[in-house]
């Protein structure tokens, strides 16, 4: 839920990079967080086990500038994407303003990329959102191996509506700013209009 | 959007500030924070020092998240309250409605004084907060909101 401070002008909104495990939702925010001016970001808190799969949930607050006065800040999450995890995921969706769907490309993750955006479409209706109707990005991530499923598949398979679609290589940073971009854009255009 | 943006008004938000600035001072805490449940801070009170409060904010709505869940696996409807003792620093955690007041304290209090002092302000903040709710949800229909006047210009500006 945005949160909008008159006082301090300040609007705060919340984006969740959502996928199966190891797809790449934890690369996404450290490339966005090594890339970013210090000025403009927080600290990244990584709540992970000892072998850097995320536990609870990343967290990194971005500053994107003043728009109308107001200073817009994003709070990225990203959610753990293993399947045992699904109760922590729960908690993170809520509040949720703009959601990234992270699609691990190789062929061996298409059902998993399947069971998760399922998941996701669950766990929105269980706290009163539906994905129809919120902000939305597909990200399809991992381009750059040799066994990665063709584009037209995985679009024709993971697209739910008319959201954009970035193909992206999070490790180096490609699409990674695109996706952040489509998802940003599109909370700050719902505001507009409610 | 599923839900109405949260909007929290320039008179409401001092209200909430003055507050918990006398909650920091009667019960001799070093920061009060009063949280939104998804992580987003509202109001800060106190000795921050370097403490980097957008993350402590967004943990202990993680924190409290995590621990509901836990009451209603074991049957509770919630936790009203999170303690977490440590050998200099403590933290109180009241949730309150859709919102966390947290307390940031050290030997100088105790936790008796800090749960006194809580329970009254918590009704404050509650009364307030009701208020702004009922405020956003009415907030919409201001034909003078900025947020109309906000264009694609406007939104492009930001990734320039």
């Amino acid at each position: 839920m945005t949160f909008i401070n008159y006082a301090s002008r300040e609007i705060n909104c919340k984006i969740v990079y959502y996928g199966p495990g190891l797809c790449g939702k934890t690369t996404n925010l450290q490339y966005i967080y090594d890339s970013t001016a210090q000025e403009a970001k927080g600290k990244l808190i990584s709540l992970a086990t000892e072998t850097d799969r995320t536990l609870f949930f990343d967290f990194m607050p971005l500053e994107l500038g003043t728009v109308r006065g107001f200073k817009t800040r994003f709070h990225l999450y990203t959610v753990p994407g293993q399947v045992y995890y699904d109760a922590s995921r729960k908690l993170i969706l809520k509040g949720v303003d703009g959601v990234v769907f992270v699609a691990d490309s190789q062929e061996e993750r298409f059902d998993a990329n399947i069971e998760s955006l399922y998941n996701l479409e669950e766990n929105l209706q269980s706290q009163g959102y539906d994905l129809m109707k919120i902000p939305y990005v597909l990200q399809l991530n991992k381009r750059d191996l040799p066994n990665v499923v063709p584009l037209e598949d995985l679009v024709n398979e993971l697209r739910r509506k008319d959201e954009p679609v970035f193909e992206a290589v999070a490790m180096n940073g490609t699409g990674v700013f695109d996706t952040l971009k489509a998802v940003a854009k599109q909370v700050l255009t719902e505001l507009r209009k409610s | 959007m599923a839900q109405l943006p949260f909007i929290i008004q320039e008179h409401q938000f001092h209200q909430l500030k003055s507050v918990i600035a006398r909650l920091c001072v009667e019960c001799a805490a070093r920061v009060v924070f009063l949280v939104d449940r998804d992580g987003q801070t509202i109001a800060i009170h106190g000795d921050i020092g370097d403490m980097d409060t957008t993350s402590f904010a967004s943990l202990a709505a993680g924190n409290v998240a995590a621990t509901s869940s836990m009451a209603k696996l074991i049957g509770e409807d919630v936790f009203p309250s999170v303690v977490h003792e440590g050998e200099r620093e403590s933290i109180f955690i009241s949730v309150i409605g859709r919102s966390l007041l947290v307390v940031v304290f050290d030997e100088r209090s105790t936790l008796g004084l800090v749960k006194i002092r809580a329970k009254k302000a918590s009704h404050e903040v509650a009364a307030i907060l009701e208020a702004a709710i009922n405020d956003s949800a009415t907030f919409k229909v201001n034909p003078n909101s900025v947020f109309a006047e906000i264009t694609d210009e406007d939104i492009d500006s930001l990734f320039s």
